[in-house]
Order: structure tokens, then C-alpha cells, then sequence
């Protein structure tokens, strides 16, 4: 069981969907929506909740700084 | 679910409010976004917004003026270490940085690159090596590694014809004038960390006055190498990294 829970908040508009995060994440809790901002690209959301441990991998190689994260020891 | 643990004390990333909140033009995935994020922060955590004055480029980076809330001067193509070296002698109390890309300091801007490296201004020189002009559409850079495809190499790059890659951080590192020089990349966390150390120490050298301090960012040009932004930092470790290996080139 981890020892952290983490959120992730995604400045959906300023989003442009290169999946960095995606990558970088290493409990594969983000995904793409299949929802579009206004610019037409597909924002990342997170797919897995529960398995966020708040690490901020995703925040610190987004290329856009669109990626803020909380996290809360259990 | 987790929405109950967003307070401002549980916070642990966010974008630093220098970096501001015009819309980036940069392509998805550039690594241009990812170093524009930690001069942001390092100039946040250091607290000399109000003494840092950056030098633009031409290239992609031209537009940096837009999205770094501090002072900006644009120089013209591959002046940028001439400009820095005023505004940095007539201001000699304030953080001058440039920024610029392997065809602007590389190619047009390498007498300029040398002779302040050589004269050992106490500037910092930023400079990201996507080994590919990306801003006019992907063609070859003195960086181009051999055998590389761009738009005006579309068989590779041919040594016969075209010579060989220029590798500009080693020559720079041979100089007495440089005083930090070093190659970084922005294609995972833990690199990403290293780079934004590189950087600080670099702002921290270059009121010391001892000498010019030199950061290569090796990086990506997704919509010029025609990959997705992860199959390019893949790419990139697996070529990239031949030709220009990672790490301290110089540390005196």
C-alpha cells in the first residue's frame, strides 16, 4: 500500500497532449481524454486515481507547466 | 476521489508565476517549454526576477520575451553573446543569460560564441542542441549528426559533402576563458533535475566574475525529426547521446 496520495490538477486549456507525462508517470495513473480543449488537442487526465503517490514526475517534465500536484502522507 | 487533499499545504508542484500565462507557441512535447520551466523556477528560488535580464535568440526561442516574466533584450541572429556582453558590462550587478538554439549559436553566431567564451564574459549561455534548424521547417544544422534525414539532407547527412557535426561545447570547454561548461537533457525527471542544478550554478558563477559559463541542453525537435514527443526523447537517447555524451565538460 503506498505511502502517499497524490492529485493531480491539469490546466486543461493550456494542455497540448504530448504525453510526456504519461510516460514519465511511474504508477501509470494518467491517460488521454478523449475530450478536446479549445485548441483542439486531447488533455491528459488522470485515468487511475488511486494509485497517484503524488511524486510530481508528471509536473516536472511538462514542457507547458499545466500540471499542479497536491499530495497528502496516509 | 483525492480531490479532498487539494489544500495550499499539500501542495508539492506547480508552474512558478514568472513562467506567465501566455499560451507557449512551442510544438507539443518541445523541450524549449521544459527549460523555459526551470530558468522560471531557478530565477524563483534564487529571488533576482527583478535583476535577471535574458537574451533572446532568433529561432523557435525568439518569442522566449513572451513567456519569462523578467527583463528581455532580442538580439539579432547569433549576437545574442555580443549583446549579453554589454548589457552585462554596463550592468555588471545583474543575472544576463542567453538563449539560444544550435543554428543561431552554432552556425551564423559562432565567432560571437567563441570570442565571449574566450574573453571570459561573466554571462551564461544557454544553449539547446536539437542538431536541426526547427523553426524554418527541419533543415540541416551544424549539428546534424552524420547519416541524420532533414529537409536538406533527405538521404542523411553525407560527410563528403557536408562535413562532420560540430561538436561546439568541446571546443568552448578548450578554452581559458570558460569556467563551467556542461552538457544536460530535459528527457526525464532525474535529468531534468540535474539540468535545473547546472543552471543555478551557472547564475551563481556568473557574479563571481571568474568566467563564462556554458550549459548545452541537448534536446528534441519532435515535429522536425517527424516523431511523437516520447518516441523523439527514445530517439534521442539512442543517437543523440553517441555524439554528444552527457555531463561536467568543465568545472574549474
Amino acid at each position: 500500500m503506498a505511502k502517499f496520495k497524490g492529485m493531480v490538477v491539469v490546466n486543461t486549456e493550456r494542455c497540448k497532449g504530448c504525453e510526456l507525462c504519461v510516460v514519465a508517470c511511474p504508477s501509470d495513473v494518467l491517460g488521454m481524454s478523449q475530450h478536446a480543449n479549445t485548441k483542439g488537442y486531447n488533455y491528459v487526465y488522470m485515468k487511475n486515481e488511486a494509485a497517484c503517490i503524488g511524486c510530481a514526475a508528471c509536473g516536472r517534465v511538462c514542457p507547458d507547466g499545466c500540471l499542479t500536484i497536491y499530495r497528502e502522507k496516509l | 476521489m483525492n480531490e479532498d487533499i487539494i489544500k495550499p499545504e499539500n501542495l508539492v508542484y506547480t508552474k512558478t508565476p514568472i513562467l506567465n500565462d501566455n499560451p507557449m507557441h512551442y510544438c507539443p512535447g518541445c523541450s524549449h517549454g521544459v527549460v523555459h520551466k526551470l530558468i522560471a523556477e531557478v530565477i524563483d528560488e534564487m529571488g533576482i526576477q527583478e535583476k535577471t535580464i535574458g537574451i533572446a535568440p532568433v529561432g523557435c526561442a525568439v518569442f522566449a520575451y513572451n513567456y519569462i516574466d523578467i527583463d528581455w533584450e532580442q538580439a539579432a541572429h547569433g549576437r545574442a553573446p555580443a549583446l549579453a556582453t554589454a548589457v552585462k558590462r554596463l550592468w555588471p550587478d545583474r543575472y544576463v543569460f542567453t538563449y539560444q538554439g544550435d543554428g543561431d549559436l552554432a552556425a551564423i553566431g559562432t565567432a560571437e560564441t567563441i570570442h565571449a567564451c574566450n574573453r571570459g564574459e561573466n554571462i551564461t549561455i544557454i544553449f539547446i542542441n536539437n542538431a536541426i534548424y526547427g523553426m524554418t521547417g527541419g533543415q540541416m544544422a551544424p549539428t546534424t549528426l552524420i547519416g541524420m534525414k532533414t529537409a536538406t539532407c533527405p538521404y542523411g547527412r553525407n560527410v563528403a559533402l557536408n562535413g562532420y557535426p560540430l561538436n561546439i561545447t568541446k571546443l568552448v570547454a578548450e578554452l581559458e576563458g570558460t569556467r563551467y561548461v556542461t552538457r544536460q537533457s530535459v528527457h526525464t525527471v532525474a535529468a531534468v533535475q540535474k539540468t535545473k542544478k547546472a543552471i543555478r550554478k551557472a547564475f551563481e558563477n556568473s557574479m563571481e566574475g571568474k568566467g563564462t559559463s556554458f550549459i548545452e541542453i541537448v534536446a528534441t525537435c519532435n515535429s522536425g525529426w517527424k516523431m511523437s514527443p516520447a518516441k523523439s526523447n527514445q530517439w534521442m537517447e539512442e543517437h543523440m547521446f553517441e555524439a554528444y555524451p552527457l555531463g561536467d565538460l568543465k568545472d574549474k
